[in-house]
């Protein structure tokens, strides 16, 4: 019996794709968020209001994963820019090489910010890089306060959490300090926005983050090609 | 939930490995999961042993090391085991701490027989 070292990651070729997946968004000066939440937590209507304050020149492309149906690509293609329905026909989670097959049909996009939506679970998503600059969780306030403490890889591994559907705190009991402090325990760092895709709230502090994120993705490959 | 797909890629790694090595048939495997790493082990046991029955990998074993987390304190440099989240130095009480272990999910050995 011989015992040989392997010493890689289960994922490697996931990380493979995906790292020339970054090397290729780099090159572009693409901006790419992942987004991660449980299904129903509003993140199609989130990225439809996101969408609708960019500006029409703004290279703009969207991914949107679901396990069936293309009606999430439906309601995001209304606004005008580029958008492909991921099916994934029962598996819980985007990868790599799912968004470099949808990319090789856009051949001649370059675009300036790429949103992907992930598959609606908190677990699996959190496994698989897609090559993106970051994720971004999103937690409804008709979850559990506890869902950053029942879930926490998701939280451990996105840079900002949106607190979303703020419109509702006055009739459900969800104990908003709570929610941002268990987040900040399992990732102290994380950037937080407390929004409401309904009343527009704090969609205008959330916009600021993304245009400064876009203009250092933009600067970063200025710097590389000069 | 995902842990088909998961032990799918560790029967690719075993696959490309054994490779390298002719003649010899692959016994053992070993991976290294992470309390954070998204995986469930009894789960992950069940889709592999339903992958390899039957293959012509039939036999092959899976050894499965856990490992819990352990963070690293940025002020006092102690390492130390976190559960629950508490993550305070117990040596210096600072709680500037970054985890440095509870993710993997590492192919770490394989083991053929001739």
């Amino acid at each position: 019996m011989e015992r040989v070292p392997v010493e890689k990651k289960v994922l490697s070729e996931n990380d493979r794709i995906a790292g020339e997946l970054r090397q290729r968004f780099a090159d572009d000066g693409t901006l790419v968020l992942n987004f991660i939440s449980s299904p129903g937590s509003g993140k199609t209507l989130f990225l439809e209001r996101t969408l609708e304050g960019l500006p029409e020149d703004l290279r703009v492309g969207v991914l949107t994963g679901d396990i069936q149906t293309d009606n999430d690509a439906r309601r995001l293609a209304r606004v005008g820019f580029p958008v492909q329905q991921i099916t994934t026909a029962g598996c819980c989670h985007l990868d790599a090489r799912m968004i470099d097959r949808a990319l090789e049909k856009w051949p001649n996009e370059h675009f300036d910010v790429l949103f992907i939506e992930n598959v609606g679970n908190l677990v699996c998503p959190t496994s698989y890089d897609l090559g993106e600059e970051c994720k971004v969780v999103l937690l409804s306030v008709t979850e559990g306060e506890d869902k950053p403490l029942k879930y926490p890889g998701a939280f451990f591994k996105s840079k900002a959490m949106v607190l979303n559907k703020i419109d509702l705190l006055p009739y459900v009991p969800f104990d908003a300090d709570l929610a941002c402090e268990n987040a900040r325990r399992i990732h102290p760092d994380i950037t937080i926005f407390r929004t409401s895709s309904t009343t527009g709230s704090g969609l205008e502090e959330w916009r600021t983050w993304l245009n400064a994120r876009m203009t250092a993705a933009n600067e970063k490959r200025a710097l590389a090609t000069r | 939930m995902h842990e088909m797909g998961i032990a799918t890629s560790v029967l690719d790694a075993v696959r490309t490995e054994a490779l390298r090595h002719p003649g010899a048939k692959p016994s053992r495997v070993g991976l290294r999961i992470g309390e954070w790493s998204g995986v469930d082990t009894e789960s992950l046991r069940f889709c592999f042993d339903a992958l390899v029955a039957g293959s012509e990998l039939a036999g092959l074993q899976l050894d499965l090391d856990y490992r819990t987390r352990q963070n690293r304190c940025e002020q006092c440099g102690a390492e130390f085991p976190v559960s629950g989240f508490d993550i305070t130095c117990p040596e210096c009480r600072s709680d500037n701490t970054r985890q440095v272990s509870g993710t993997e999910l590492d192919i770490a050995y394989l083991e053929l027989e001739d």
